[in-house]
């Protein structure tokens, strides 16, 4: 037996005799990882200290919770941390202030999860996950500094230096270049792949980006969703596998620059800023971009007096002061009866609330609600409801409908009709221009004519009105933005009196309203003092208002839009307040027959979106008026003083008080016939002409489409796109390809407008235009005016 | 301590010394990107025939209305029996102008399949199978008698362009490696085929090339007369009998 057999016998007796006891004593086995061979011991390391040291959140990361019941508690570290369900694992680990490393994740684009970079240990599960695209599940425990998840990134990063040159020296990006930065976390000092390394040929993109493709690493994080256009791809396969656009294509899209910003690597880099510069000799200074009247957020980098380069900067917080900073100044500079507010159709009853308080604290009260016109009749509720109900028409037997088609107007009335006449015989008399109805109605008239006659009883259906038990007239709201509105109803309650239609036991006279916001607006009497403000106004707040007629903006005034879907006002607007849409938070809704009902959250709001009123309540602070309400429950007590029917969920508020007080209008009605309310039936709000859905039905069911508008607005940057179609042939719409800008807008570097204008030579089948439509996106919403 | 610098030093000179290796071995005909020549170049019109046209109709017919894109793939392989073999850039974006997608997408795909040959082929192209077992049992020198009876190189056209050698990962014909397959493109689309020549030996595929190239069509399955199909030469060596019964467990038992 040789001296170093013996040692080594000793050496190995005494390893077992100390391992009992290794943990406490000095001698230890030497493991390089011994949670890898134990893995109970690493369970027990793991369990929650009780004094951690405070983490905060990285770069700034915030979680709202629209709704507490979707707060799912996950442990990062051992450290518990609250998020909201849906949140992917590396939004968790950023909440909980672990800084993943990635390269393919953006939060600005969909989840690619092909780099691997960003591999967590997740207890209970076999292999380590990429934690980008993994959702949060309740009570999961993700580890991110373990020897598994360290060895796990160890290996990717080994593999994406396999095939990336080690040129840093002589490249653009080195001193800002994520896999720099990573490796030096993550990376080997050598790497055991001795075969050569893949090279690619180099591709051109045009003046302003430079490749370099061999140091790519494969992210894909490019193209569609930065720029908006499909040019670039992945091509071959397995190492060979390259990203370029084939045959060679200038990128064309003015955003194309921002593939740079988002290259975690060389492969793209700028080619004005070739080799002038290293980024730690620069100094950067956040400005904002003055070439046009977004203020996009820009960083610019300067080397002693001269500017070598300018980035975008991506900064929310910053911009939403910066936004209501803005506002804020604006709105003080104008005089107080310049100030004008309008309500959207689709707007809550709390966000009108905070609307109004707003613009009156400012000393204004031009506001009103889009629909109502501008002589809102807010007095007597019994003035703008269906005051029999909507399951009280069933006791009807005679309809007057007045200017109104229900079918299309309002779906779920109009079957309660049919179902009285198809059940009942009741008669249907209707004033207005010829329409569709899918039940039997004599068509009296098109215009206020066929209405006094029948009010001077001339009129044949007058016998039918004044013998009926319990006769119904339902006047469209489309009548309230006429000018002779007023002599209309007054000729209406004539006929009400005449025909004993308001009695005690029974209100036939109804008003159906068009939009979601009418009836709470007119309950909080958002009604406008002067008829033309909006012809003088230099401060116009649009809240999720896209019918208004913007010619009569004058071109000075200052616009701002708060909303949730691009539609027109957003082209006109000076500033864009990203708002929540219904799906996302909770409000007030009154419907046509006076029935509070609420909305609320289904989804999480997307980006930078908040409450309408919330907007509001900080923009009051901002502005120095502040509101004295922050909570829903505080809005709502000052709600209760002003329309405490609008707190009675669920149940109907009939108007209480219907005598007819009105005095007898000194106006006439003018001969013009009742218009249609209603154009299009499947796009009426911001929401459905931003569908895709919506746009489909649209053009396969109405023969005769006056307008169809999609609007696209990318999560990076905004991109809108309108296809304007003029009226249909037939089948045929006028489309030109999607690629042929006739007409382009770019009102920023930071922002494309497309306005395809479409002409009559372009000619393409229907069905064609909506497969290219299905390419986009259908559920997009507005981002930040600095992005 | 001494012999741990020595092997140190050992493996550096082998480093130093170490051929450079082969350029990444490719199984496309063609490159990852694009170059314009007069056969192919985005100019020049390529549309389906008439009869093709039927085709295409039935193959998108296969797919819901709103994925056309699903019909990648077939359409882009009639395109290719269409054009002899290969599909130009014009065929490409006609396939996408066909399913509505952008033409990236389509060179994607075709990129990624090295059964799309994005470079001219011959009438007759033949694929070499190059996984282990064939390589085991000499798929080496079959390519090499190709290669030199034709006087090409891999993936090049002979003058007549009546051939091309190409190489190809496993056909699943591993029971009579070596194999070769002949892609047929001699009568377009319609008189299509792909054969599989297999226990090929080196005499054998040039013979093969000979009788193609008068027009003759060779027997395709096993080139080893000795042999029926898969089974080994000169008849069964084993599993005479009637195969017995698997083994069942008594069900009364239970």
């Amino acid at each position: 037996m040789g001296l170093g057999l013996l040692a080594s016998r000793a050496l190995r007796s005494s390893r077992i005799f100390t391992s009992p006891v290794s943990r406490n004593a000095i001698v230890r086995t030497i493991v390089s990882t011994p949670e890898l061979q134990n893995p109970e011991a690493s369970a027990a390391a793991q369990s929650p200290p009780e004094d951690l040291p405070i983490r905060t959140p990285v770069a700034g990361a915030r979680v709202e919770f629209t709704n507490p019941d979707d707060a799912i508690e996950v442990f990062v570290d051992g450290y518990p941390v609250k998020i909201p369900k849906g949140m992917t694992v590396l939004q968790a680990c950023e909440l909980a202030g672990v800084d993943i490393p990635r390269f393919c994740y953006h939060s600005r684009l969909s989840i690619a999860g092909n780099c691997r970079m960003c591999l967590v240990e997740v207890e209970k599960s076999p292999k380590p996950v990429a934690s980008c695209a993994m959702p949060a599940l309740p009570g999961m425990k993700i580890k991110t500094d373990t020897p598994i998840a360290k060895k796990a990134r160890e290996g990717v990063m080994e593999f994406l230096l396999m095939n990336h040159p080690l040129d840093c020296p002589i490249c653009d990006q080195g001193g800002e270049c994520d896999l720099q930065d990573q490796s030096m976390a993550f990376g080997s000092d050598r790497g055991r792949f001795t075969e050569m390394k893949r090279s690619v040929v180099d591709k051109n993109l045009g003046p302003l980006v430079k490749t370099v493709m061999t140091r790519c690493i494969q992210c894909t994080r490019f193209a569609t969703e930065v720029a908006g256009v499909q040019d670039l791809g992945m091509l071959g396969r397995g190492s060979g596998e390259e990203i370029g656009t084939y045959v060679e294509k200038l990128m064309t899209s003015e955003l194309s620059g921002n593939v740079i910003d988002i290259c975690p690597v060389g492969a793209l880099t700028s080619k004005p800023f070739a080799f002038k510069a290293r980024n730690w000799e620069l100094k950067g200074t956040e400005s904002i971009d003055v070439t046009d009247a977004v203020g996009s957020n820009i960083r610019i980098d300067s080397r002693g007096p001269e500017v070598m380069r300018i980035l975008p900067r991506l900064n929310e917080a910053v911009s939403w002061r910066d936004a209501l900073a803005v506002v804020a100044e604006v709105i003080h500079q104008v005089k107080p009866e310049e100030i004008v507010g309008v309500a959207g159709q689709l707007s809550d009853a709390e966000s009108m609330m905070a609307l109004k308080d707003f613009l009156n604290k400012m000393g204004s009260n031009n506001i009103w609600c889009e629909g109502n016109g501008m002589h809102p009749n807010a007095d007597l509720r019994s003035g703008y409801l269906l005051n029999s109900g909507i399951s009280g028409l069933e006791k009807a037997d005679v309809f007057l409908l007045v200017g109104t088609q229900p079918r299309v107007e309002a779906a779920m009335v109009n079957a309660r009709i049919r179902k009285t006449v198809r059940e009942t015989h009741a008669k249907v008399g209707y004033i207005g221009p010829p329409t569709d109805f899918n039940y039997d109605y004599q068509h009296l008239g098109t215009g206020p004519q066929t209405l006094s006659e029948i009010a001077e009883g001339r009129h044949p259906f007058y016998s039918a009105l004044s013998n009926a038990k319990n006769p119904v007239i339902i006047v469209g709201a489309g009548i309230f933005e006429r000018n002779d509105k007023d002599a209309i109803f007054s000729v209406v309650e004539t006929i009400a009196k005449k025909g004993n239609i308001i009695r005690p036991d029974w209100n036939g006279l109804n008003v159906l309203l068009l939009n979601a916001a009418q009836a709470a607006s007119l309950d909080l009497g958002l009604v406008p003092i002067s008829e033309h403000s909006i012809e003088s106004a230099k401060f116009v707040y649009l809240m999720g208002a896209d019918d208004v007629s913007l010619e009569k903006v004058p071109s000075d005034a200052f616009v701002v839009y708060q909303g949730h879907h691009g539609d027109q006002s957003v082209y006109r607007a000076n500033v864009i307040l990203p708002a929540a849409a219904f799906t996302e938070k909770e409000g007030t809704y009154v419907n046509t027959e006076g029935c509070a009902q609420q909305t609320l959250p289904a989804v999480p709001t997307v980006g930078d979106a908040r409450d309408d009123w919330k907007i509001i309540r900080a923009l009051s602070e901002v502005a120095g008026v502040r509101l004295p309400y922050d909570t829903l429950g505080a809005i709502r007590n000052r709600i209760r003083t002003v329309a405490p029917n609008l707190l009675h969920m669920d149940e109907r508020q009939p108007a209480t008080f219907s005598a007819l007080l009105k005095p007898e209008s000194g106006n006439k009605m003018s001969s013009t016939p009742f218009g249609t309310a209603v154009e299009n039936f499947y796009m009426t709000n911001s929401i459905t002409r931003a569908s895709k859905i919506m746009a489909q039905c649209s053009a396969m069911l109405l023969k005769n489409m006056g307008l169809l508008s999609y609007t696209l607005i990318n999560s990076w940057k905004i991109s809108v796109l309108i296809l304007v179609a003029s009226k249909t042939v037939g089948q045929q719409l006028m489309i030109p390809a999607l690629n042929k800008n006739q007409h382009k807008r770019e009102p920023s570097s930071s922002w494309s407008l497309h306005i395809i204008k479409l002409k009559s030579r372009d000619l393409l089948p229907c069905s064609k235009i909506m497969v290219k439509m299905s390419n986009l996106p259908d559920y997009i919403k507005i981002w930040m005016l600095s992005q | 301590m001494l012999a741990r610098f020595a092997t140190q030093r050992l493996l550096e000179i082998r480093q130093a010394f170490r051929q450079i290796p082969q350029t990444s071995r490719s199984l496309s005909t063609a490159l990852n990107y694009h170059l314009d020549s007069p056969d192919n170049n985005p100019d020049l019109p390529w549309e389906f025939t008439d009869a093709n046209k039927a085709k295409v109709k039935e193959i998108i017919s296969h797919y819901p209305s709103n994925y056309k894109q699903s019909a990648v793939i077939p359409l882009l392989d009639l395109a290719q029996q269409q054009h002899g073999g290969w599909l130009p850039v014009s065929a490409m974006n006609a396939v996408a102008k066909v399913i509505e997608v952008a033409p990236i997408r389509v060179y994607e795909v075709a990129t990624f399949y090295s059964m799309f040959n994005r470079s001219k082929v011959g009438k007759y192209h033949l694929l070499v199978c190059g996984t282990t077992p064939c390589m085991i049992r000499g798929s080496r020198e079959i390519e090499d008698a190709l290669l030199k009876h034709l006087g090409v190189k891999r993936n090049e056209v002979t003058k007549d362009g009546m051939f091309s050698v190409g190489e190809m990962e496993c056909m699943g014909c591993c029971v009579n490696a070596p194999m070769i397959t002949v892609a047929d493109y001699s009568n377009g689309s319609e008189g299509y085929t792909y054969n599989y020549y297999e226990d090929a030996t080196p005499e054998r595929v040039v013979e093969i090339v000979e009788l193609l190239r008068r027009g003759e069509k060779p027997p395709r399955g096993t080139q080893n007369p000795k042999r029926i199909n898969c089974g080994p030469e000169g008849g069964n060596t084993t599993l005479f009998g009637e195969p017995k019964a698997p083994p069942c467990r008594d069900l009364d038992a239970c």
